[in-house]
C-alpha cells in the first residue's frame, strides 16, 4: 500500500553569509498515510518548520532541497516545476501558518481571502466556495458562521483568526495540511478552543496533518505518531503513546523532564525566611494606565485597575493571567517606566515615588526588571563584557581589575562560559541570551527582581534550566522574584503565591504549596486550560472556554 | 545596505571582505586628501607665479595640465585648490553633522516639547533653498572662509538631524534603552553610549554623502563669485575664472570639473561599497 505522503532520505542545505552551503536537514525518511495526523517536535533552530515546508515543495529563501524525494499524494514536490506545484499548493497540500495575524490582509475581508484558493485555482464559484466557507465555520465552531467572513481581520480575535487561517488552509478540500505551530502565539484558555476545532474537522473530513510544534503535551492531544527532530535529524519516531511513556532517546527524556518542574525545596526555603514578616514589597490599590489623563484623574485606557499584593523578604510571587489583563502593566508600574495613577508602592519599608525618575539611585538598584526578549533588551552593539559592566561601574562604581573579576564571577553564577565575554549578543543563542539579560540584573545586587515573561521566548528544555538556575541563585543570595507569565507550569514552579489577574484586577490568590483548589471562574478555567502530557486530556476536559468567559 | 556574494571580493583579510570598486574609489578619496595635505611640497610652481607666455596654455612637458587665463600653471592651481575645496568642505560638513547628530538623537531620548520645538525649528530651516541661503548670508555679511564654513554647515544640519533622529527613534523603543533609564542613566551616555554604537553605521554614510553635497554647494557657490575669493581659489572658482578657455578647447576649464567629479563619485562609490564585516555563523 503506497501512502499519502512518503519522504526519502531528504536533505535541504541554507548557505551561510559567507556563501557556504550547510545542511539543515540531514535526510528525513517518513510516511504518512490519509487521515493520519503527525507531530514534528523539536527546539527552535531543529529543522522541523523546514522540513514540514519541504510537503509544499517550498525552501525558505538562501536554502534549498538539496537530495532526496518528497512524494505527496504521487508527486515528487522535489522535481516539479515551480508551476506545477503551485496547483498543488491549496487543492492537495495546504499550510495554517504561526501568526495568522500576520498571514491575514488587514485591507480585505475575511470571506475575500478564505475563498482566494477556490478563485485561483478556479475550483468551483464564487457562490458555492462561499456556501462552502460558512460550513467550513461552522465546522470550526466559530461565532456567527453566516456573517463573520464579513469582518475585516482585525475585527475578531486571535484564536478565531487562526481558525479561520484554518478555513482557508481547507477550503480546497487538501488532502495534507501544516500546521506551523497554530497555537503557540495564543493563551492557553484559547487554545483548548482551537486545538479542539482543528481536531473535529481533521478527523472528520480524513486529512492527513503535519503539526509543527514544540510543545509535547499540545501535540499529545492532536497526533498519532510524534517525530521528534534536533540539529536537522530525526531522533525518535512513534505513537504518541510511546514517545510519552517509554521514550528512548536522551533528548526525548530531557523534553519530557522539562515537563515535570521540579516544585521541592521551594516550601523549605520559603519557611527560612518567613520569621522575617516585614514585607519587602507591598503595593496598595495600584491603577496605571495609557493615554492622556482624563477629567477625573485617570489615563484614558486603565489596564490595572486597584491590584494589592505583598511580596515577602525572600519568596516569590507569580502573576498569571491572559494577555491584556494588564500583568505586564503593572509589573512597569512597579519599576516606575509607566507611573502608576494611584495607589502606593511600599519598598523595604519606604514609600517609593511612582516614576523611575524621581527615585533614588538606590532604590533604583534594588529593584530591577527583566525583559522577556532578550533580543531587544541587549544593546546588539556592545559585547557581554561592557553590558554586564556597566551596571558595576554605575552603581558599585567598580573599575579595572576588580570589575573584571565580578564580570567573571556573574558569568559562572548564570552558567555562562567565560570565552563568551568578549561576544557580541547576536553570536549568543537564546538562552545564553537570557542569561546575560539576568546576569545584568544581578549585577546591580537587588533585593528585587521583576522577571517579565523570561521564559516565553525560549523552548521548553531551554526555560527549563533558566528556571532552575533562578531558583539556585535564590537559595544563595536569597532574592525575590515577582514572576509574571501566561505559563502556569513556569510559575507553580518556582512560585509561593500566584496572583491571578483577569482584565485589570486580581480576582484571586492560591498558595500552590497548600494544594488550594482556584475559587475563582476565570482562574478555574485557566488551570484547567493547561495542556496535560496525558493524550485524552482534550477530549475529556468539561469546560466549555467562550461560556467561560462571556460568565 | 549592499548584499555581497561571493564573486568580486578582491580580497578578505581579518573578516573584512573589500570590494574592487571601493578600494579603487577609496585610492582616489586618498589622493586627494593626500594632495591637499601636501600641496607646497608637491606643487611644482607657486600658485600666483605666471609662468607660461601665453593664456589657455595646453597640456605639454613642464605644464601638464596647461595654463590658465593668466598663463599660471593650472596643475599648481589644481593642487591649492584642493586644500581649500576639502578642507572648507570637511570642516563644513563635521560641523553639520555632529550638531545635527547630536540634536537628533537628544530629540528623540528626550521626545516631548524639546523633540517638538528643535524639530520644528530645523524643519523651518529646511524650507530654505540652500543656494538662497548662501547667496543672502554672503550677501550680508561679505564671504570669507570661517563664515562659508558656518554657513554650509548651517544648511545641512536639519538634513543630518533628521535622519539622525529618524534612526534613533527606533532604537529608543528597544527594551535596552528602557533598562538603561531605569537605571538612572543620565543623557549623554544614553545618547553616546547605547543609542550611537548602533546608529553609527548610516550616519558615517550619511556624513560621505552630506560631503559630496557640500563640495557641490561649495563649487557652485565659488562658481558665482561668492565662494572663495581672489587670490585664493577652490575648484569651482577655477571652473568660473577659466570659463572663458571654453572656446579654445581650453584644459584650464575642463580639468578643475574633472576634479570635482572625480571626488565627488569617488567618496559616493565608496560609501556605497563600504567593506562590511562579514561574520560566518556556522564557524563558531
Amino acid at each position: 500500500m503506497t501512502n499519502l505522503v512518503e519522504i526519502r532520505d531528504l536533505t535541504v542545505e541554507a548557505t551561510t553569509d559567507s556563501g557556504r552551503w550547510i545542511q539543515i536537514l540531514k535526510g528525513i525518511d517518513l510516511d504518512i498515510a490519509a487521515g493520519e495526523t503527525v507531530a514534528f517536535i523539536g527546539e527552535s533552530g531543529s529543522g522541523k518548520t523546514t522540513a514540514a515546508m519541504t510537503l509544499l515543495g517550498y525552501a525558505r529563501p538562501g536554502c534549498r532541497i538539496s537530495g532526496g524525494t518528497v512524494r505527496v499524494d504521487g508527486h515528487d514536490m522535489v522535481t516539479l516545476s515551480e508551476k506545477q506545484r503551485a496547483a498543488l499548493r491549496g487543492t492537495v497540500v495546504a499550510y495554517v501558518p504561526q501568526s495568522a495575524a500576520a498571514a491575514f490582509n488587514p485591507a480585505a475581508t475575511i470571506m475575500d481571502q478564505v475563498i482566494e484558493v477556490t478563485r485561483i485555482h478556479q475550483l468551483m464559484p464564487p457562490d458555492e466556495a462561499r456556501r462552502r466557507a460558512v460550513a467550513l465555520f461552522r465546522a470550526l465552531s466559530l461565532p456567527n458562521p453566516d456573517s463573520i467572513g464579513d469582518r475585516y481581520p482585525h475585527q475578531v480575535s486571535g484564536g478565531q483568526l487562526q481558525r479561520l487561517a484554518a478555513a482557508m488552509a481547507l477550503i480546497g478540500d487538501p488532502k495534507v495540511v501544516i500546521f506551523d505551530e497554530p497555537t503557540t502565539a495564543l493563551d492557553v484558555t484559547t487554545q483548548v478552543e482551537v486545538l479542539r476545532a482543528f481536531k473535529a474537522v481533521t478527523a472528520r473530513r480524513q486529512i492527513a496533518c503535519v503539526y509543527v510544534s514544540h510543545d509535547l503535551a499540545v501535540v499529545a492531544q492532536i497526533a498519532d505518531r510524534i517525530m521528534v527532530l534536533r540539529n536537522g535529524a530525526v531522533q525518535e519516531i512513534g505513537s504518541v503513546d510511546d514517545i510519552l511513556k517509554r521514550p528512548t532517546h536522551p533528548y526525548t527524556r530531557e523534553l519530557l523532564h522539562a515537563f515535570h518542574p521540579d516544585t521541592g525545596g521551594r516550601v523549605a526555603a520559603a519557611a527560612a525566611f518567613a520569621t522575617d514578616t516585614a514585607p519587602l514589597l507591598e503595593i496598595k490599590t495600584l491603577s496605571a494606565g495609557y493615554g492622556p489623563p482624563q477629567s477625573n484623574g485617570q489615563p484614558l485606557a486603565l489596564a490595572v485597575k486597584g491590584v494589592s499584593l505583598q511580596v515577602k523578604r525572600g519568596t516569590n510571587l507569580g502573576i498569571i493571567g491572559e494577555s491584556g489583563c494588564g500583568k505586564s502593566t503593572l509589573a512597569r508600574a512597579i519599576a516606575g517606566i509607566l507611573p502608576a495613577c494611584n495607589g502606593d508602592i511600599q519598598f523595604d519599608g519606604r514609600e517609593l515615588w511612582h516614576s523611575a525618575r524621581q527615585r533614588s539611585r538606590e532604590q533604583l538598584r534594588d529593584l530591577q526588571i527583566v525583559f522577556q526578549h532578550a533580543d531587544t533588551a541587549l544593546n546588539p552593539a556592545k559585547s557581554i563584557e561592557d553590558i554586564l559592566g556597566r551596571p558595576l561601574t554605575f552603581y558599585h562604581g567598580l573599575r579595572g581589575k576588580a570589575r573584571d573579576a565580578r564580570i567573571d564571577a556573574l558569568m559562572d553564577m548564570v552558567r555562562l562560559p567565560r570565552a563568551l565575554r568578549h561576544r557580541l549578543p547576536a553570536e549568543l543563542s537564546g538562552g545564553q541570551k537570557q542569561r546575560v539579560n539576568f546576569a545584568r540584573a544581578l549585577a546591580a545586587e537587588p533585593k528585587l527582581i521583576l522577571c517579565d515573561e523570561i521564559t516565553s521566548a525560549l523552548d521548553t528544555v531551554v526555560a527549563s534550566t533558566i528556571i532552575d538556575l533562578l531558583k539556585e541563585l535564590q537559595r544563595e543570595l536569597g532574592l525575590s522574584y515577582v514572576f509574571i507569565s501566561h505559563d502556569l507550569s513556569v510559575i507553580e514552579a518556582i512560585c509561593d503565591e500566584i496572583i491571578v489577574m483577569y482584565r485589570g484586577q486580581a480576582v484571586e490568590t492560591i498558595i500552590p504549596s497548600a494544594r488550594q483548589q482556584p475559587q475563582h471562574p476565570y482562574s478555574k478555567l485557566l488551570f484547567s486550560s493547561v495542556p496535560k502530557l496525558d493524550p485524552t486530556w482534550l477530549d475529556t476536559l468539561d469546560i466549555d472556554a467562550d461560556r467561560m468567559r462571556v460568565a | 545596505m549592499k548584499t555581497h556574494t561571493s564573486t568580486g571580493s578582491l580580497a578578505t583579510w581579518s573578516g573584512y571582505r573589500i570590494n574592487p570598486v571601493g578600494l579603487v574609489s577609496f585610492c582616489v578619496v586618498l589622493l586627494w586628501a593626500l594632495v591637499a595635505l601636501f600641496a607646497p611640497y608637491i606643487a611644482p610652481h607657486s600658485v600666483g607665479d605666471m609662468v607660461d607666455l601665453d593664456y589657455f596654455g595646453p597640456m605639454r612637458p613642464g605644464l601638464w595640465l596647461g595654463s590658465d587665463y593668466l598663463g599660471r600653471d593650472m596643475l599648481s592651481r589644481i593642487i591649492y585648490g584642493t586644500r581649500y575645496t576639502v578642507g572648507i568642505s570637511l570642516a563644513a560638513v563635521s560641523i553639520a553633522c555632529f550638531t545635527g547628530v547630536v540634536l537628533g538623537m537628544t530629540s528623540a531620548v528626550l521626545r516631548g516639547p524639546v523633540d517638538m520645538v528643535v524639530s520644528r525649528v530645523l524643519d523651518a530651516m529646511n524650507s530654505i533653498p540652500s543656494k538662497l541661503f548662501g547667496l543672502m548670508v554672503v550677501a550680508a555679511v561679505g564671504s570669507s572662509i570661517p563664515v562659508l564654513i558656518l554657513t554650509l554647515s548651517v544648511i545641512y544640519v536639519p538634513g543630518a538631524y533628521r535622519f539622525s533622529r529618524s534612526l534613533a527613534v527606533n532604537i529608543d523603543t528597544m527594551d535596552f534603552i528602557m533598562v538603561a533609564r531605569i537605571r538612572g542613566e543620565s543623557l549623554p551616555y544614553l545618547i553616546g553610549s547605547e543609542i550611537l554604537p548602533n546608529i553609527v553605521g548610516p550616519v558615517l554614510a550619511d556624513l560621505g554623502l552630506r560631503f559630496v553635497f557640500i563640495v557641490l554647494l561649495l563649487s557652485g557657490l565659488s562658481f558665482l563669485g561668492l565662494g572663495v575669493q581672489p587670490p585664493y581659489a577652490d575648484w569651482g572658482a577655477l571652473v568660473r575664472e577659466n570659463i572663458g578657455g571654453l572656446p579654445f578647447a581650453a584644459p584650464a576649464v575642463i580639468v578643475p570639473s574633472l576634479a570635482i567629479a572625480t571626488l565627488t563619485i569617488s567618496v559616493n562609490l565608496l560609501i556605497d561599497n563600504l567593506p562590511q564585516k562579514i561574520r560566518d555563523r556556522s564557524a563558531s
